[in-house]
């Protein structure tokens, strides 16, 4: 479960962006795999780059275009949206993951990043925490790893 | 028993969680005198412990949390002048529409020309030796204890039962700030979404597909577990026995609608095991078989909040055009009954929703015959 079998199936799906746009910068990764009533990311998009249509349980189609705003992100209730950047650095990709634990981490604090199975990836860092009222308790907390681990790692816990 | 008197009003509706909630809104918009009974303190339901957020459309409330739905019902049932009777217990649900209710020791009989019947669910148990040790309980009442109580019943937890319940009532025991051991599954599948489960995955939560619990052991609580793989029959796994420390359990093994009322006010019933049990049949605008006498939400089959809402909505509309309170055309009527209905239907679609839906056009035709 959640292995490479679940990313390849992932990588399929209409949600996931190409491997060209990932290369470019900032983009929403969507990771939702089944069938559910469900589009406020449809909704929401700005730039109306993701299809859901009818019938409303249509997987979320996304056409790579995003500025990298995060709206998506914060409404999903499956909190199935990330943010990849590969172009952070020369070295380093900064993925924005959707949180809501308490207490929030600080910018600059050292994490571990985890992969989807909850298994230890890499070290990294905490680069930004965006929260506020518009986020209502769904924060996007980003953090950087290493450029070859931006498809694995998708939560963190602080490093001791 | 200090005395006995007689209420009245149009519309009584039991049970103020969301579907009666919303039929009470609908009802009242167009001018019916409603009264909810509820026996909680506080109305709104499971509504106010859901604090994630919800799926669906825009005209669903999609990606607005629970409780807030919740408030945002109340504040309308105020708005439209809904009474809300709290504290007060429906006993008795008789076949000329009287209500039997006791509200702090005093028993009253409530009057009404229509009932709306949206008593809700129970959950369902599961018996293993030792599961009556305390801090072994329904994943609903940890639930209640975090998100409505704000009290931590155990920090190291097991859940039996990977639906949507379970998954999604561990990831709040995470958020409230408790360590979810393993969720465990006795089929050979996740049970609820993907989306669900992968929230508590990636925090580092083992979900154990073909797994039970078999033994509770602790002095005075749990404190321990023993779990075990089963086959493909349900049997045991001889040797696989596991123990796991654990202070809390969450069984979280599915619900079946509350349904005594319904019962004893002599509605017919069909057996629908995809809807949680013995389901009331009724007619497409949610009457039951006793005249008069509605139905809303998971007293109907177990379904989701937003369904409940429509219902409740449907059967409110529905309530409002038979007390001949809805100023339109009998044309323009069904057309607003037939988008309560579209709304519900978009509800049931998909792999999640289908046989929802099936289910749900069986207990209509078995209104028919």
């Amino acid at each position: 479960m959640f292995d490479n079998r679940y990313l390849e199936k992932l990588k399929k799906s209409p949600g996931y962006p190409s491997e060209e746009r990932l290369e470019k910068g900032p983009v929403a990764v969507i990771e939702c795999l089944e069938e559910i009533p469900c589009n406020p990311c449809e909704t929401v998009c700005p730039k109306k780059s993701i299809k859901v249509g009818k019938p409303i349980t249509n997987l979320p189609e996304f056409n790579d275009i995003c500025s990298g705003c995060g709206k998506c992100m914060v409404v999903c209730p499956g909190l199935a949206i990330f943010m990849v950047d590969r172009t952070f650095s020369d070295s380093e990709a900064a993925i924005s993951i959707p949180y809501e634990l308490l207490p929030l981490p600080g910018k600059g604090d050292k994490i571990i990043a985890l992969n989807r199975r909850g298994g230890d990836v890499c070290k990294g860092r905490v680069e930004r925490v965006k929260t506020g009222k518009s986020f209502n308790k769904t924060n996007i907390i980003t953090i950087s790893v290493p450029k070859k681990f931006s498809d694995e790692v998708r939560f963190f816990k602080l490093a001791k | 028993m200090e005395g006995r008197f007689q209420l009245k009003t149009e519309l009584a509706i039991i049970g103020a969680g969301p579907a009666g909630l919303c039929a009470a809104i609908e009802a009242a918009k167009n001018g019916v005198d409603v009264t909810i009974i509820d026996e909680n303190k506080k109305p709104g339901g499971q509504l106010f412990k859901q604090i994630h957020r919800f799926f669906g459309s825009e005209e669903h409330l999609a990606g607005t949390r629970g409780f807030e739905i919740g408030n945002m019902l109340l504040e309308d049932a105020k708005k439209y002048g809904v009474k809300v009777l709290l504290d007060s217990v429906a006993w008795g649900l008789f076949p000329d529409l009287t209500i039997g209710i006791s509200t702090d020791k005093k028993v009253s009989i409530l009057k009404s020309e229509k009932v709306v019947v949206a008593t809700g669910a129970i959950e369902n148990s599961l018996s293993f030796p030792g599961w009556t040790l305390p801090n072994i309980m329904g994943a609903g009442a940890a639930q209640t204890m975090i998100n409505v109580n704000r009290v931590l019943p155990g920090k190291k937890v097991i859940t039996m039962g990977s639906g949507n319940v379970g998954l999604i009532v561990s990831y709040q025991l995470i958020q409230a700030g408790a360590e979810v051991v393993a969720v465990v599954e006795a089929l050979d599948h996740i049970g609820g979404y993907m989306v669900h489960a992968s929230k508590i995955a990636r925090m580092g939560v083992k979900i154990l597909a073909n797994h039970t619990i078999t033994k509770g052991m602790g002095d005075k609580f749990v404190e321990k577990v023993e779990i075990a793989k089963i086959d493909s029959n349900f049997n045991i796994v001889k040797g696989s026995e596991e123990t796991i420390k654990v202070d809390l359990v969450c069984i979280a093994v599915g619900l079946r609608p509350l349904s005594e009322l319904c019962w004893m006010a002599g509605m017919r019933f069909e057996y629908l095991s995809e809807l949680g049990g013995f389901i009331p049949v009724h007619d497409e605008n949610m009457q039951s078989n006793i005249k008069g006498i509605y139905v809303a939400g998971d007293v109907t089959g177990i379904e989701e909040a937003s369904t409940a809402m429509e219902e409740g909505k449907l059967a409110g509309i529905a309530v409002s055009q038979a007390l001949g309170k809805l100023r339109m055309r009998n044309q323009e009527a069904s057309s607003i009954l037939n988008e309560a209905r579209e709304r519900l239907r978009t509800l049931r679609l998909g792999p999640f929703g289908e046989y929802r839906y099936q289910a749900k056009e069986k207990i209509i035709s078995k209104y028919y015959n």
